[in-house]
């Protein structure tokens, strides 16, 4: 089996649209982008691949600040800031379709901004 | 004067299995934008990772597809496989590779059975769906499961295949590929069909590759990524050519999964002239730490499983990134100047499974 070589770079949100703009030059496709909550903090991980050689960049961000949004570059990358948007309540700046929280249609607002249950301490939806 | 209206499509629709809402925009009877809305079996699964140890896991990971269901297990072990330090037995990889064709089989052949009942062909949605019944055995008497398997864990696989119901799968790949053969003459060169189909929702080369298309919607637009070309399971070890067709129309979207069909029956009779004897599964030697991303060709393209861990047997995060949620910005671009009648068909033609994209 092979398995890939993975490297994840973090870089500041600053830098986001002109690396993300380096990405688009060379060639490459974007392959997901997703947000992990890590203690207070979010990462926005933007994954790219061209002739299957993946590539990962990674922002941390306080969940609060407004994030650029790469649809200008990438334009399909509308349906993960929706995504991100609806589940996690990362506001993005400049997207080109803006669901305006209509993409994903939950019960709870922004269920991934807050996980209520890890692990071993009770479930409070039981 | 022409007129603009919005006309709701769906999230209940003939052709659509499973709820997702179009607002398509027309002008008179041609759709000048298309937006997307699903949320409607929307399931949290990728939260349910905090709440359950991580080989427990694997059986929420293969509930996130009624349909690609191995594959999607098999992704997620993958990735835990790598934070744990886990080297997967060989023959335990050749198995993966098996089932997952089997999978992709069925996959396939459950879509060509809803296109050809989309586009009104009974009989040749019922002889899909034979076909299909005989794919879903071979399953079923391996893995005890006919759509959810439960037969990869992390480390490895839980059953093994006898030397005996490998040489009767062997044969009886024979009689699954003249099925398929008389099956997919009527897919590829049916007058109606081809009517149908050629010229209807044309993605370019340029935009599949720039929107993120995977699998045979890209495929079928000329961009021949095909994720088992990294090598992953056993594919290192087998040979094959990915189907690439360039029209971009629902006829090549279709004409890649019907050729691609053979390609799978080419790939099993590979591993199981291959497989080696040995041990099926390895011990964990520790609980995840650190994150990776696992890739794998589904049957409708590139599947992404996303796991991040702390050194418990909780992960922190499990991210699940599936071939039809990337797949909407290409369906967006299909269905832009089309007409409202063909709607239907193209939406059809990425296969779209919601299920997996809202998880």
């Amino acid at each position: 089996m092979t398995q890939e070589d993975q490297q994840t770079t973090i870089i500041e949100p600053l830098h986001l649209l002109g690396k993300v703009e380096e990405f688009r030059k060379k060639g490459c496709r974007l392959v997901q982008m997703h947000c992990t909550k890590v203690g207070d903090t979010f990462e926005i991980n933007y994954s790219f691949d061209i002739n299957y050689e993946f590539s990962n960049i990674r922002i941390i961000t306080d969940g609060k600040t407004e994030i650029p949004s790469i649809s200008g570059i990438y334009w399909g990358a509308f349906i993960y800031e929706n995504e991100m948007h609806d589940l996690f309540g990362i506001r993005f700046a400049g997207m080109n379709i803006d669901f305006s929280g209509n993409l994903i249609r939950t019960a709870k607002k922004n269920p991934f901004a807050d996980p209520s249950f890890r692990g071993e301490k009770p479930c409070p939806d039981a | 004067m022409p007129r603009r209206i919005v006309v709701p499509f769906g999230p209940q629709h003939p052709v659509l299995p499973e709820p997702i809402h179009l607002d398509l925009v027309l002008k008179d009877e041609h759709v000048e934008e298309a937006l997307p809305s699903i949320g409607y079996i929307h399931r949290g699964l990728e939260t349910l990772v905090t709440k359950r140890e991580y080989p427990e896991y694997v059986y929420i990971a293969e509930r996130t597809c009624g349909i690609c269901s191995f594959i999607h297990g098999m992704t997620y072990c993958q990735a835990v496989e790598k934070l744990v330090d886990c080297t997967v037995p060989e023959r335990a990889l050749f198995l993966r590779t098996i089932w997952s064709e089997y999978s992709r089989l069925h996959s396939h052949l459950l879509w060509l059975g809803l296109f050809a009942d989309a586009l009104g062909f009974e009989n040749l949605f019922m002889a899909s769906w034979r076909l299909r019944e005989s794919v879903l055995d071979v399953l079923e008497e391996t893995t005890g499961g006919r759509v959810i398997q439960g037969s990869c864990k992390v480390g490895g696989v839980r059953k093994d295949i006898s030397g005996e119901t490998l040489e009767r799968m062997r044969k009886g790949l024979d009689i699954i590929e003249r099925d398929a053969g008389e099956i997919a003459d009527v897919f590829l060169r049916d007058d109606s069909i081809v009517s149908r189909t050629r010229g209807i929702g044309v993605l370019s080369r340029e935009d599949a590759y720039a929107l993120g298309a995977v699998g045979p919607t890209a495929r079928a637009s000329g961009v021949g990524i095909d994720l088992r070309k990294t090598g992953y399971a056993a594919y290192d070890k087998l040979s094959f050519s990915p189907v690439v067709e360039t029209a971009g129309d629902c006829h090549a979207r279709c004409a890649v999964r019907v050729k691609e069909l053979f390609t799978s029956i080419d790939l099993i009779r590979q591993a199981i002239a291959k497989i080696p004897d040995g041990p099926i599964e390895e011990k964990p030697k520790k609980n995840p730490e650190g994150d990776y991303f696992a890739r794998s060709e589904q049957p409708r393209g590139e599947l992404v499983h996303y796991v991040k861990g702390d050194g418990s047997r909780h992960l922190v995060r499990s991210r699940i990134r599936t071939p039809t949620l990337t797949n909407l910005p290409s369906l967006v671009r299909m269905l832009k100047g089309c007409n409202l009648a063909d709607v239907p068909v193209i939406v059809l033609s990425i296969d779209p499974c919601i299920g997996c994209a809202e998880r």
